[in-house]
């Protein structure tokens, strides 16, 4: 192994929150920093080929090679764990940019009460109403705290929307339900394409209150805090390959032409940390990795980020032994609990007499309703917790994987009548969808598989992972809801969502999984403090989705980047001044 | 050494067409042309007469239109086995291997085109049998992978960019009205309401659909 010369912060992790430390560090401070990405290079020229559906959308070009590195699944302790041998519920990305270049943009906050989700279900119906074996907690911090940070992250990426709630002032056209916003957004809301529309009008017929979602696609040309300018959406519909005009809010549009300008930071792909390397759990010295010609580098550093994806992270701190694994047994342990994901479902599948046009829109060209969110309805004599969204939403349109859908009055799947009616259906169809949050339950979590190894001979990351009655539960009340808007809407035909039974890691749910190294404002709960500062390690930070304790609904990416932002203040502001904990 | 392998596809059969060859270059056929060789670079040809077949009978071409037979679905297939997909290169491919509940997805150790391989070969003469026996044999192998797999491959290729092979002259697309890979909608977006709006599809090598001469 082949040392080399010490840098003063190492991040792992070349996507949002790695690249925003490093834009953050570069410009405010004289660190020096090393953004390790395992996988490749890409920049703005790279989308100009990327319009292709079957490469770059059905084989997940984009995506974590799993030949390489992949998880295994199971639905409980008592299962055997088996590798997920493809991808399916979830997209990790790879390569510069990471997972945010193919993200759809959707760029919601938080409701204020998912912050202190345990305190105020137990205020508002005690503590009998939670479920038997949740893990549920509070972040430590609150939505107040982090209203400025949210503001900053909009105005980095550049949101487009409509407030609802300026300061406490309920405005109409905006999500009247979401938490206090201290200013309107950035830029003004996407347009709406046809189904969307027909969704918001059949949504204000049933008295809701439907709001177009907000989206970090610009509606407008638009130059942010940084300096960075970038066009105007052009509704071309092929977001989640990468956007080639720069409208879409991606790490390589917004956060690498800064980090480009600065020598002290440098970005090394083909990167694969494998370890943390520390002195017995209280001071790291930096990380091990292989380059893409299998040679080995001990990098030293004063301080290390990890800044990948939920399950890099996590499993990184379990393959360094830092912190005490999660014993869902006892509840002893908090590296790897409290594993969620989103909930999303096709609650209802409307079929309608007019064409649509679908293939006209952009990954967040929506329109949503918030009246089930949260906790907006009265749960007392509800089966359960929680609510989510419902939306329609116009991401654009590819055929391979949206043809084939038929009304329910048509049983067969291939040949004559299923080609007929998937014809005439191709524009005439498209799904309500609804998004709920996931609780967090002591039976599913994160740990290392004993069996399966990447291509290193490391093991793999396990998911003990499965539904519980209170997403069931809340299927079961969402979907005659959707089925109701899509009446509404005119639909002929409907097909409602069968029901949820077990997780399955093959329908894809969204990329939003949550947990494994969770904040909080206790060690003994908690793998980081709310300055996602490791509470044994001071010198080692964790951003990212995997600092969530439950999953709140809908996107996370905001969130995260106002997380990173707080982060990269308290690091700038006391951490470099005085290095230790910082609370 | 191996026997170079083609289809033979009647020019008449597929019309006035663009076919992509491998290296994504064109070349036109016209109605008069004589009968066109396709270089086949996996299956051999009585494989090929098969999997088409199959494919024909999953996507039909009938009154409702062109389908898997106009759109060379199954030159797609057989250049998507031949790279590295139809080798698992994305697959995570280490063992042990064993059986697992529905929710793991597929955990077989075969690959795609090992599935091809062993799937065909349970078709014998396939190609030769009338519509309605042929619909019967796919029946009866409704629920295996392979059939999973020759489904979900005959959409891709009645939908994929043509550079893939199949979609021969955008005829998947044309079907569906969908207009391809194009650069902005913003003047009509937020138009054309409860009306077919379709522009001319494009490709992504280039080129529009070739204009109906009559």
């Amino acid at each position: 192994m082949k040392t080399l010369p010490a840098v003063d912060v190492v991040i792992v992790g070349g996507g949002w929150t790695g690249l925003l430390m490093a834009k953050e560090l570069g410009t405010r401070t004289k660190v020096s920093v090393v953004v390790l990405e395992r996988g490749g290079p890409r920049d703005n020229a790279y989308y100009a080929t990327t319009m292709d559906e079957l490469d770059y959308l059905v084989r997940n070009r984009m995506m974590q090679d799993c030949s390489q590195e992949t998880v295994t699944f199971r639905h409980s302790v008592k299962d055997h764990a088996l590798p997920l041998r493809q991808l399916g519920s979830f997209l990790p990305g790879t390569g510069v940019g990471g997972a945010g270049e193919h993200w759809g943009a959707g760029s919601p906050r938080h409701s204020p009460d998912c912050f202190d989700l345990y305190s105020k279900t137990v205020e508002r119906y005690g503590a009998k109403k939670l479920p038997e074996d949740h893990c549920i907690q509070d972040w430590g911090i609150t939505y107040d705290e982090l209203e400025p940070y949210y503001t900053r992250a909009e105005k980095m990426i550049g949101v487009a929307g409509k407030a609802g709630n300026i300061k406490g002032k309920r405005v109409e056209g905006g999500n009247i339900f979401e938490g206090w916003r201290s200013e309107e957004y950035p830029l003004p809301p996407t347009k709406t394409p046809y189904y969307a529309s027909v969704f918001k009008e059949a949504a204000n017929s049933l008295g809701y209150h439907p709001f177009p979602y907000p989206s970090a696609t610009l509606t407008e040309v638009y130059k942010n805090p940084d300096g960075v300018t970038r066009s105007a959406c052009t509704y071309c519909g092929y977001c989640h390959a990468g956007c080639m005009i720069g409208a879409k809010a991606q790490p390589t549009n917004v956060l690498l032409p800064i980090i480009e300008k600065h020598k002290a930071v440098s970005i090394r792909t083909g990167a694969r940390v494998q370890k943390i390397v520390h002195e017995s759990n209280k001071r790291v010295r930096g990380v091990n990795y292989v380059d893409a010609s299998g040679q080995e580098f001990f990098q030293p550093a004063e301080l290390v980020f990890l800044g990948s994806w939920t399950f890099s992270n996590t499993r990184l701190l379990f393959l360094s032994s830092i912190g005490q694994p999660y014993d869902p047994a006892t509840g002893k342990g908090t590296l790897g609990r409290n594993l969620t994901h989103e909930l999303t479902l096709p609650a209802a599948r409307v079929f309608l007499d007019k064409p649509l046009n679908r293939f006209m829109g952009t990954g967040s060209a929506a329109m949503s309703l918030d009246d089930f969110g949260a906790d907006h309805i009265d749960h007392t004599n509800l089966p359960f917790l929680r609510g989510g969204l419902l939306r329609a939403n116009c991401q654009g349109y590819q055929p391979i994987l949206n043809f084939g859908f038929v009304p329910p009055s048509v049983k067969s799947r291939w040949g004559a009548e299923w080609k007929k009616a998937a014809v005439h259906y191709y524009d005439q169809n498209g799904p309500i969808v609804f998004i709920g949050e996931h609780l967090a339950y002591k039976g599913n979590y994160m740990d290392l598989d004993p069996i399966y190894k990447d291509d290193h001979g490391n093991p793999l990351l396990r998911l003990t992972l499965d539904w519980r009655e209170n997403e069931r539960k809340m299927a079961e009340y969402m979907i005659p809801k959707a089925v109701e808007l899509g009446r509404a809407m005119g639909a002929k035909e409907i097909t409602p969502f069968p029901g949820l039974k077990q997780y399955d890691a093959t329908r894809y749910q969204g990329t939003q999984v949550h947990g494994g190294t969770i904040l909080g404002a206790s060690p003994d709960t908690s793998v980081v403090n709310t300055y996602l500062q490791h509470w044994q390690v001071s010198n080692l930070f964790v951003l990212g989705g995997s600092v969530f304790p439950q999953k709140p609904v809908a996107g996370p990416t905001l969130t995260i980047l106002a997380q990173t932002l707080r982060t990269a203040d308290a690091v700038v502001d006391h951490y470099l001044k005085k290095p230790g904990s910082l609370v | 050494m191996q026997r170079r392998h083609f289809l033979t596809l009647s020019a008449a059969t597929v019309g006035g067409v663009i076919v992509y060859s491998l290296d994504r270059k064109l070349s036109l056929v016209s109605a008069q042309d004589k009968p066109v060789h396709i270089p086949l670079h996996f299956f051999d040809e009585t494989e090929a007469l098969i999997v088409a077949s199959a494919a024909a009978r999953i996507f039909p071409s009938d009154e409702s239109g062109p389908g898997a037979k106009e759109a060379g679905v199954v030159v797609y297939i057989d250049r998507q086995l031949a790279g590295p997909y139809g080798h698992d290169r994305d697959r995570y491919l280490q063992g042990p291997f064993e059986k697992g509940v529905r929710e793991v997805g597929y955990q077989g150790k075969a690959s795609r085109r090992e599935i091809y391989r062993e799937g065909v070969k349970n078709l014998p003469g396939f190609d030769r049998l009338p519509a309605a026996e042929q619909d019967a044999a796919l029946k009866e192998i409704e629920t295996t992978e392979f059939f999973a797999l020759l489904r979900q491959h005959t959409i891709e290729g009645m939908f994929s960019d043509p550079m893939h092979g199949g979609n021969i002259d955008m005829v998947g697309w044309q079907l569906i009205g969908f207009p391809g890979p194009q650069m902005s909608y913003l003047d009509d977006v937020d138009k054309h309401f409860g009306e077919a709006f379709r522009p001319k599809p494009v490709g992504l090598v280039g080129g529009h659909a070739i204009e109906d001469e009559k």
